[in-house]
This record gives structure tokens, C-alpha cells and sequence, in this order.
């Protein structure tokens, strides 16, 4: 705490050595000479005002020990206005020592300074209100879907950490809690905990930074749905080098083997593994291209012997004129997925009418996404997607839909969605439903990665 | 089966650090420096002379809250040996995904490699009770734009100098010495800028953004209003009618807005109370003519005077 006293002594004794300057300077101005090396000197003796108030501040950005109690006494007389610059100086010192010193302090160290060191913590609100009818996958007239807690920080100088904690009306699911080390050598990224795949994009992305209320049909029925692939295990990404203008970037992933329909791991050796490369440039300065080829591989739930693959792949081109970059905004987007499972044969085929694919205990299914969203005014987007997939336990039965979507943003930190849903399960029974979504963000929550 | 995915993951990342162990010391050793703003840029060039490279992220004419984090940014910073940002929490939204994706232990926060430029400069409109976002996107900081201000761009100078010379110690004396240079050209160049400012000082304007506190500051001018209600939230038809009658009982004849907002409705008030639309360029690079420090201020202050001239 020697630190602040030194800093405020600093300014007041600048702070009277300029009030002495000017008014010694008023009799004297006759002499250009004098008063414009006066000047001057007043200058630097604001510069360096500057500079210990910017000195200050990073202190007690960097979460000084303990409060300072007595450096407000000396200075609360001084604080008479000399020039505009110097007055804020000494009377923000005077009002954070004087408060701080008010303080009744029980040990360590006050309120502000141990909230220095607290992560930053953000909720984000996902209320949805549904209507219309689905005879396969119903949806509640409303539910609180999701309340995101994020707790985010720098851990050491090595490292940084985010937990993402997502609360369901009933149950709690920790959605991710990973560490990054940041320092690696030779540009290495590592993370270990628990994370969301890097399979493709939509299985990357959290609930409430998709451009939909829900997730499209092949996430649902190929991917695991909502959770997607998300499980416990370490991730390793490098930058490749690669041609002029080219972005390449490849993650690869291990796992327990543990997530959603997809992987079970009967015994510890039943680890998956997620592997994306990834391709990305910038077309002009307004637009770009990002392209990516996802493969994965686990076992399945009949058994450790069963093995299901996934193949992705995914593009995404974003317009945005940098220019009016808060008005307007075009992003199209598609994956492609395929998911090949092995499962014991007489499950494999349980209709009569049984594809040739699927005879030798592998079932083969395919689905897509295509996507376009479009923001035509600062808080307004509008969207449509199309879906189409195969179901990956019974690969002959396919589901289409498709979406139309209608974003307002009433600041930055809110939005308001509704979206109508059409959907044909297995080419027979039709889904009309119309969904409302509120998401509301507290506190600091992070920026994503692009 | 047994092990056999492991084993994949680990050859996976044998073959990628082989890949990439390759000896990479170039020849040159310029420190290479980027910078988020183009305004950091140029005062790292002015400062850092030949002995530096500099690029800057963001553009000129573009919304510095608002950037994608593009991964094109990443094979910049992936080898910087120095991050120059503005701070007070105007990256925020797009910065530390960046710098933790890089890979670069050099531009970590609070390492060596990263500076916060903020710390330098005058810093206005520090909240001095707490915050919420009631009050809009505010900076519970203080007001980010603050490279505006002629006087703090020198200090941030020689913040730079210091910062250079402390990473690339041989040349010292040069960076000090092209410190000094630039803050006499900029002295010289702010006694034409106060001359060409002198007849309107005092003036009363409205902006669009609290982008401009420190020109204001610098240059005397009476920011006494703004077109957002509150920052970052769009301008709303009951706040622009009160802005209106403001205008019109105060006399105000200029709206200082910047370059990436919509001019509809500073066009509208301009229509309702005679006052004169001025684009102002917050940033280098704003416009191609607005290649350095000095010709942002050149230019701002040139349209503002002819506004002022017009509207009397």
C-alpha cells in the first residue's frame, strides 16, 4: 500500500507546484519568454499527472492489497482547484481513501479488492413459449430452457479457464468447464476439461448464439441433439502453415467416450476421438469463406465392440460491410453429416422392408442444413433453414423441415425471436409449431470465438 | 480396438509439432507490432520508425465496439512480439477470443508482449458510483476515445518509446530521439489546429456517439447532447424530439457523428433545426487521405471549421 501513498504525495506536491507556477506567472506576463517556458512546464507537469493517474488506475485494476486508510488526510486540504486536469486527481484520491477508510474491515482485504480478482460472471436467460402441434416431439407451452451461468478468468500467467454452467428447470448440467492454456510453445493451444467437439459448427456453438430457437434436425437426430458431442478429455489445436491469405487450423480431440446417443464407453478404454481441420479467408474486406472437414469416432451403446463414425462437413460465408457493420449482415451456413454405426445385425433391420445398406449390421444415415440469415436494420434479422435427415438408429426412416426465423435485438445485452417450424417426420406425420424465445444476458459474458 | 484411439490423438500432435518446430528466426529482427486501432498504429510508425512493423486489426472507418474476431486476425498476432490495445473494455467483445486462440504467450494479458495503451492518457468520464446497463453500453472504465485528444497522443507516444525500447534495448536512443521529433511536430501542428479552433471555441454541438469527449475537451468545444438515448442503443423518436427542442433553445447548429452510423436521423434533426450533419473520422484510415496522427486531426478539424463557417 506504500505504493498509493507515494502516488498521491506525488500528485498533491505536483498539484501545489502548479497553483505556486501560475500564480507567480499572472505578475510576470509581460516577458513572452517566461510564460510560454512556464507553459510548457505546466504541460509536463500535466503529463505527468496523467501519468500517475493512469499508474493509479492500473493498481487498482490489478487489485491492490489493502485500502488505504490514512493518504486521504493530508490531501483533503490541498484539494483547492488550481487548473482543470489537476483538480480530479487529488478528490478521486480523497473520496476512494476516505471510503475505503470508512470501511469496517474484518481481515484481508476490502470489498474492492478482492472483487478484483473475482471472474467475471455472466447469466444468460433462454425462456421459450411454444405452440402448435408436434405428435412426435412435443414442446411445452413454456419453459425456462435455459439459464447459462459463466464464470470466466485469467487462471495464471500460463493459462485461462471458463466454466459454462447450464441450469434446466430441474437439473443442473455442466455444459463446459475446460482449461486453455494460452503460453504453449510453438503456438500450441491445449485444453483440458469438459467441452463441446469441435464437430463442425452448430455442435461448437451454445444455445444462445445460434441464429435459431432450436437446433436443426440433423444435430437432433445424428449428433446428439442439444448436448451434442460434449464430454470430458483434452483438446489440442495448432495454426498450419499454409498458402498467402489462407487460414488453416486443425483441433484434434480425445474424449471418454461419453456423450448424448452418439458414444458410450462401456470401459475406460472407450475413448472417442474428434479431429476438424479447418480452411478460412477472407474474400474482401467485407466478406469471407470458412470451410471445415470434421471426422469422429467412438463406441456406441451396444457394446465396446460397436463403433460409430461421424463425417462433417461444414461452410459458412459472412458479408458484412465493414463501413455500416452495426446495420447490415448476411451469413449462410450448411453442414453436412454422415453417421455410419455398427450395431449387432438382427436390431439393424427391423421393417420388412429392409435397405441393402443396413444388412450387415451397419447402419448408414446422411443429413444437412442449409441456412441463411440476414440483418436488414441495426436490431432486426431475419432467417430461414431447411433440414433434412435420416434417423441414425433406423436409417430408412428420414425427417424434413424447415424454418422461418425473425430476430429483434432490443439492445445488446436482450433479444426476442420467434421462429415457425415445419416438420415431416419419417414422410408421414406433419409438425406445425410456432415458438417465441426471450434471451437476456447479466454481467460479463465473454466474446465467443468467430 | 483397445487404446487404438489414443494412440491416433498422440501421433496427431507428434506430426503437428514436427510440422511445425521448423527454425523460424528470420533475418530481420524488427520488432513486429500490432496494434487494434489504426490510430495505435500510427503513433507505434511515428515512434518505432523503421525499426518496428506495424498493422494494425481493426479499420479506420469502421465500429471499433463492433469487429469480428476473424481468424485472418490470428495469423497476425500468432507472431507479434507486441499488443497494443486501447483497453478501458473497447476490445471486449472481440479481443480475447483472439489472444487466447493465438497461441502467442508473448501478447498474454500482462505479459511483456501486451500494452494497454489506456494507461497513458487523460481518461474522461470515469463513473464515479456504480454502474448498470440501465444506463446503455456504457464503460464502467471510462470513455474509450480518448486518443482524440492531440496531448494524450503524444503521451501514448511515449508510453510506445518507453514500451520499444524496453523490448529492443540497442535502439533506444533512435526511438527516443523519434520520440522527441513527434512530439515537436505534434506541438507545432496543435498551435495550427487551436488557431484554426480558436474563433469557435466554446461552441455548443450534439454527437451521435460519446465518441468525442477528448477533442471536445481539447479543442473547447460544448458537447451538450447526444442522438443515442443512452450509449449504443439507437436513437428512439421521444429522445430525438427532445433532442430537437434542446438543440433549437441552445441554438446548436452541428451533429459530430461518425462514420459507420446511420445518417437518417441526424439528417432528419438536421432537417427540423437547420443544424449541419459533420461527419467526423474518428480513426486513421477512415478515409484513404487520413494516412497518420496528423491528418486525422488535419481532416476532422478542417470539415468541422467549414461546417462552423457555414452554419454562422
Amino acid at each position: 500500500m506504500k505504493y498509493f501513498q507515494m502516488l498521491f504525495g506525488a500528485m498533491i506536491l505536483l498539484t501545489c507546484a502548479a497553483t505556486a507556477q501560475q500564480t507567480a506567472g499572472a505578475p510576470g506576463a509581460g516577458n513572452s519568454g517566461d510564460v510560454s517556458a512556464m507553459e510548457q512546464k505546466i504541460r509536463d507537469l500535466e503529463d505527468r499527472l496523467v501519468m500517475l493517474e493512469g499508474q493509479v488506475r492500473q493498481l487498482k485494476a490489478q487489485g491492490a492489497q489493502a485500502p488505504s486508510e490514512n493518504a486521504a488526510a493530508p490531501a483533503t486540504d490541498l484539494s483547492a482547484p488550481s487548473t482543470q486536469t489537476q483538480v480530479t486527481a487529488p478528490e478521486e484520491a480523497v473520496r476512494s481513501g476516505a471510503s475505503a477508510g470508512d470501511n469496517v474491515r474484518l481481515g484481508g482485504a476490502g470489498g474492492a479488492a478482492a472483487k478484483a480478482l473475482n471472474p467475471d460472471i455472466s447469466v444468460i436467460g433462454d425462456f421459450i413459449g411454444g405452440a402448435g402441434h408436434n405428435p412426435l416431439n412435443p414442446t411445452p407451452s413454456f419453459q425456462m430452457h435455459e439459464s447459462e451461468v459463466g464464470l470466466q478468468a485469467i487462471v495464471d500467467p500460463y493459462a485461462r479457464a471458463d466454466f459454462f454452467i447450464s441450469f434446466g428447470e430441474t437439473g443442473v448440467n455442466l455444459e463446459e468447464g475446460f482449461i486453455t492454456f494460452t503460453a504453449l510453445p510453438a503456438g500450441f493451444v491445449a485444453k483440458a476439461g469438459k467441452m463441446r467437439a469441435s464437430f463442425g459448427k452448430v455442435n461448437t456453438l451454445h444455445n444462445h448464439v445460434l441464429p435459431w430457437v432450436d437446433r436443426p434436425l440433423v444435430s437432433q437426430n445424428l449428433v446428439g441433439g442439444e448436448d451434442g458431442i460434449d464430454d470430458a478429455g483434452f483438446s489440442v489445436e495448432h495454426i498450419i502453415p499454409a498458402p498467402k491469405n489462407w487460414f488453416l487450423d486443425f483441433t484434434g480431440q480425445t474424449f471418454r467416450g461419453d456423450s448424448a446417443d452418439v458414444y458410450t464407453a462401456s470401459n475406460k478404454n472407450d475413448l472417442s476421438v474428434v479431429g476438424h481441420l479447418r480452411g478460412y479467408r477472407d474474400l474482401t474486406d467485407n466478406s469471407n469463406l470458412d470451410l471445415g472437414v470434421s471426422y469422429s469416432r467412438g463406441h456406441n451403446l451396444f457394446g465396446s465392440d460397436f463403433i460409430t463414425q461421424l463425417y462433417g462437413l461444414d461452410a459458412t460465408y459472412h458479408w458484412k460491410p465493414l463501413q455500416r457493420s452495426i446495420y447490415k449482415s448476411f451469413i449462410a451456413r450448411s453442414e453436412f453429416i454422415w453417421r455410419q454405426q455398427n450395431q449387432p445385425s438382427p436390431l439393424a433391420c427391423q421393417t420388412i422392408t429392409c435397405p441393402p445398406s443396413t444388412a450387415g449390421g451397419v447402419q448408414r444415415a446422411f443429413g444437412f442444413y442449409a441456412s441463411g440469415d440476414f440483418q436488414f436494420a441495426r436490431r432486426w434479422f431475419v432467417g430461414g433453414r431447411v433440414d433434412n435427415s435420416d434417423r441414425a438408429f433406423n436409417s430408412h426412416l428420414n425427417d424434413k423441415g424447415g424454418s422461418v426465423v425473425l430476430t429483434y435485438w432490443p439492445s445488446e445485452f436482450a433479444q426476442v425471436r420467434g421462429q415457425y417450424r415445419f416438420t415431416r417426420y419419417a414422410d408421414r406425420f406433419d409438425a406445425h409449431e410456432a415458438f417465441i424465445q426471450l434471451q437476456f444476458a447479466l454481467g460479463a459474458h465473454g466474446a465467443h470465438p468467430f | 480396438m483397445r487404446l487404438r484411439s489414443t494412440v491416433f490423438s498422440f501421433a496427431l500432435a507428434a506430426c503437428l509439432s514436427i510440422a511445425t518446430f521448423s527454425p523460424s528466426t528470420a533475418a530481420a529482427k524488427n520488432l513486429k507490432v500490432i496494434t487494434t486501432l489504426t490510430d495505435l498504429a500510427s503513433l507505434t510508425q511515428e515512434v518505432g520508425g523503421d525499426k518496428v512493423d506495424v498493422e494494425a486489426l481493426a479499420k479506420g472507418y469502421q465500429d471499433p465496439h463492433f469487429v469480428d474476431p476473424k481468424p485472418s486476425f490470428l495469423l497476425k498476432l500468432r507472431h507479434a512480439d507486441l499488443l497494443i490495445l486501447v483497453g478501458l473494455d473497447l476490445e471486449i467483445g472481440w479481443l480475447p477470443p483472439l489472444i487466447t486462440q493465438g497461441g502467442n504467450g508473448n501478447i498474454q494479458p500482462a505479459s511483456a508482449g501486451y500494452l494497454d495503451a489506456s494507461q497513458f492518457a487523460e481518461i474522461l468520464e470515469i463513473p464515479q458510483s456504480a454502474v448498470t446497463r440501465a444506463e446503455g453500453d456504457v464503460h464502467p472504465l471510462g470513455n474509450p476515445h480518448y486518443w482524440l485528444d492531440p496531448d494524450n497522443g503524444g503521451r501514448i507516444a511515449k508510453g510506445i518509446a518507453t514500451k520499444l525500447a524496453e523490448m529492443d534495448p540497442a535502439d533506444r536512443a533512435y526511438f527516443q530521439q523519434r520520440e522527441q521529433d513527434f512530439e515537436k511536430r505534434l506541438a507545432e501542428a496543435d498551435k495550427k489546429w487551436q488557431g484554426q479552433m480558436a474563433p469557435y471555441r466554446g461552441r455548443k454541438v450534439v454527437t451521435y456517439h460519446r465518441s468525442w469527449p477528448n477533442f471536445a475537451k481539447h479543442f473547447g468545444l460544448d458537447v451538450i447532447g447526444y442522438i443515442e438515448p443512452r450509449p449504443g442503443i439507437p436513437p428512439t423518436p421521444s429522445h430525438t424530439i427532445e433532442l430537437v427542442n434542446l438543440m433549437k433553445r441552445e441554438n446548436v447548429k452541428i451533429e459530430l457523428i461518425e462514420p459507420y452510423f446511420d445518417v437518417k436521423t441526424p439528417d432528419s434533426i438536421a432537417r427540423m433545426t437547420g443544424a449541419k450533419v459533420v461527419v467526423m473520422m474518428p480513426s486513421v484510415g477512415g478515409k484513404p487521405e487520413i494516412t497518420d496522427y496528423f491528418k486525422l486531426f488535419d481532416y476532422d478539424i478542417g470539415i468541422l471549421t467549414q461546417a462552423f463557417q457555414q452554419t454562422q
